[in-house]
């Protein structure tokens, strides 16, 4: 227990910073970690992606409005769950590498190309790293795509996906009401009633639903604040 | 020859006063004395057919191929030295195979010819190495149809419907230049090049 102990003698650069422990500070020590509750379907024609917005270092927020829809190009996107350092850096990386690549090859890239990048770094560095990141995106060749990169790294290309410690809670609500080819608005209800759900019941999940849509045209983004949540019978 | 005795054909990394790098030239030399070599690239593949000089009854078969696997949708044949290009397809390997362990996809034809084409070149700027005796022509097959290049000492590289390299370049050309290479299937156009015009494949 570092408590600071003031009858010690002399002066330690220990003691000049101001210990957590037992101060109501708990957290502020330990990881900042996106417990997460994050999403992704295909839909006839691209790709809904959905996030909560939650950032907590224990059981404090450090951050309650948190993109976690991250930008690798203009056609594809990722979604980061686990701590908040490793998953920004990975997704950095792979930005720097892809935008290296898109010039070489003079074409946008791939979400395939863009997924196996992420799982490359997610393999290698498995021991250091904390994340688990969804990838999803528009290309030509392929349409719409949805790539899970859960812990450790694997790969696996998914017609819909969710990840995060929120998910746990809606396995049951999203393989019930997930139909292959829905529309664009009936993606974008499946995944807000879904991240709402989660948020519902998972401590470490909340705040409001970041969203986004991304097809040929490019990307839509939405946002729905607390009082546009969608309700169900616990809320009312 | 002109450049013989003049001193300025010693080195790769040495230009004459007139403006030209002998060393990459005989290495072109190199090229037009083998054996030939042709592509030709049709609506549904590519096919290549090389000419095959044997010089002694006492070899074994089908010993030293002038065409060769690449990756599992890109194939090379080639005309000059035969060690010069089995070291040029092993480097075309390594790229292939990096890209594929990279980016999770077959490396697509005009990436690898560039980067090919890059190595072959360094190989004309410094004085402590040889250019590469050979002209490769890549062949794939991939998502948005064939694809068919070729590389040349310079490291200068281009992409064709057919080409022809190596001793009978020019006959070839002209046997190639008559076929609607656009139009027909490539495996009928293979047939068509060949001299004698008879669809006789032997494999040596």
């Amino acid at each position: 227990m570092a408590t600071v102990n003031m009858m010690t003698s002399g002066f330690s650069p220990a003691m000049a910073v101001p210990q957590m422990h037992g101060m109501g500070f708990e957290g502020m020590d330990t990881e900042v970690s996106t417990g997460t509750t994050i999403m992704a379907t295909e839909f006839d024609g691209g790709v809904i992606i959905g996030a909560d917005s939650r950032t907590t270092t224990g059981a404090y927020i450090a951050n309650r409005v948190t993109d976690k829809l991250t930008k690798v190009t203009d056609y594809i996107y990722c979604c980061r769950s686990g701590s908040a350092a490793d998953t920004q850096a990975v997704a950095d990386i792979v930005k720097y590498h892809n935008d290296f690549h898109r010039m070489e090859m003079g074409e946008q890239p791939l979400v395939k190309t863009v997924a196996h990048m992420f799982k490359q770094l997610c393999y290698d560095y498995r021991d250091q790293l904390t994340a688990g990141i969804i990838v999803a995106g528009w290309d030509k060749r392929n349409g719409g795509q949805v790539y899970s990169i859960p812990i450790s790294g694997m790969l696996q290309k998914m017609p819909f996906c969710t990840g995060g410690s929120g998910s746990t809670y809606i396995y049951g609500f999203v393989d019930s009401q997930f139909k292959p080819k829905m529309t664009k608005e009936e993606s974008l209800q499946f995944v807000s009633k879904a991240v709402s759900l989660a948020i519902n019941r998972d401590g470490s999940s909340g705040g409001i639903i970041r969203l986004a849509a991304i097809s040929k045209d490019g990307v839509e983004r939405f946002t729905l604040t607390g009082d546009q949540l969608p309700k169900f019978y616990e809320d009312s | 020859m002109s450049s013989i005795g003049t001193g300025y054909d010693l080195s790769a990394s040495q230009f004459s006063p007139d403006g030209r790098v002998f060393q990459v030239e005989y290495a072109q030399k190199a090229v037009e004395n083998s054996g030939t070599a042709i592509g030709i690239r049709g609506k549904d593949g590519v096919v290549f057919g090389v000419e095959k000089l044997i010089t002694s009854k006492l070899y074994e078969k089908g010993d030293n191929k002038r065409i060769l696997n690449v990756d599992r949708h890109v194939g090379a044949a080639f005309a000059g030295l035969n060690a010069d290009a089995r070291h040029l397809v092993e480097r075309a390997r390594d790229e292939a195979s990096s890209y594929r362990h990279s980016y999770g996809d077959p490396i697509p034809l005009r990436h690898l010819t560039e980067r090919v084409a890059g190595y072959v070149h360094a190989h004309t700027l410094y004085s402590s190495v040889r250019p590469f005796g050979v002209s490769m022509i890549l062949g794939s097959m991939e998502q948005d149809g064939p694809q068919m290049y070729l590389i040349d000492p310079s490291g200068v590289s281009w992409g064709y419907h057919g080409c022809a390299v190596g001793k009978a370049k020019q006959n070839a050309k002209t046997e190639i230049e008559k076929l609607k290479i656009k139009e027909i299937k490539g495996w009928f156009l293979g047939v068509a090049a060949r001299p004698s015009r008879q669809p006789h494949i032997k494999v040596i």
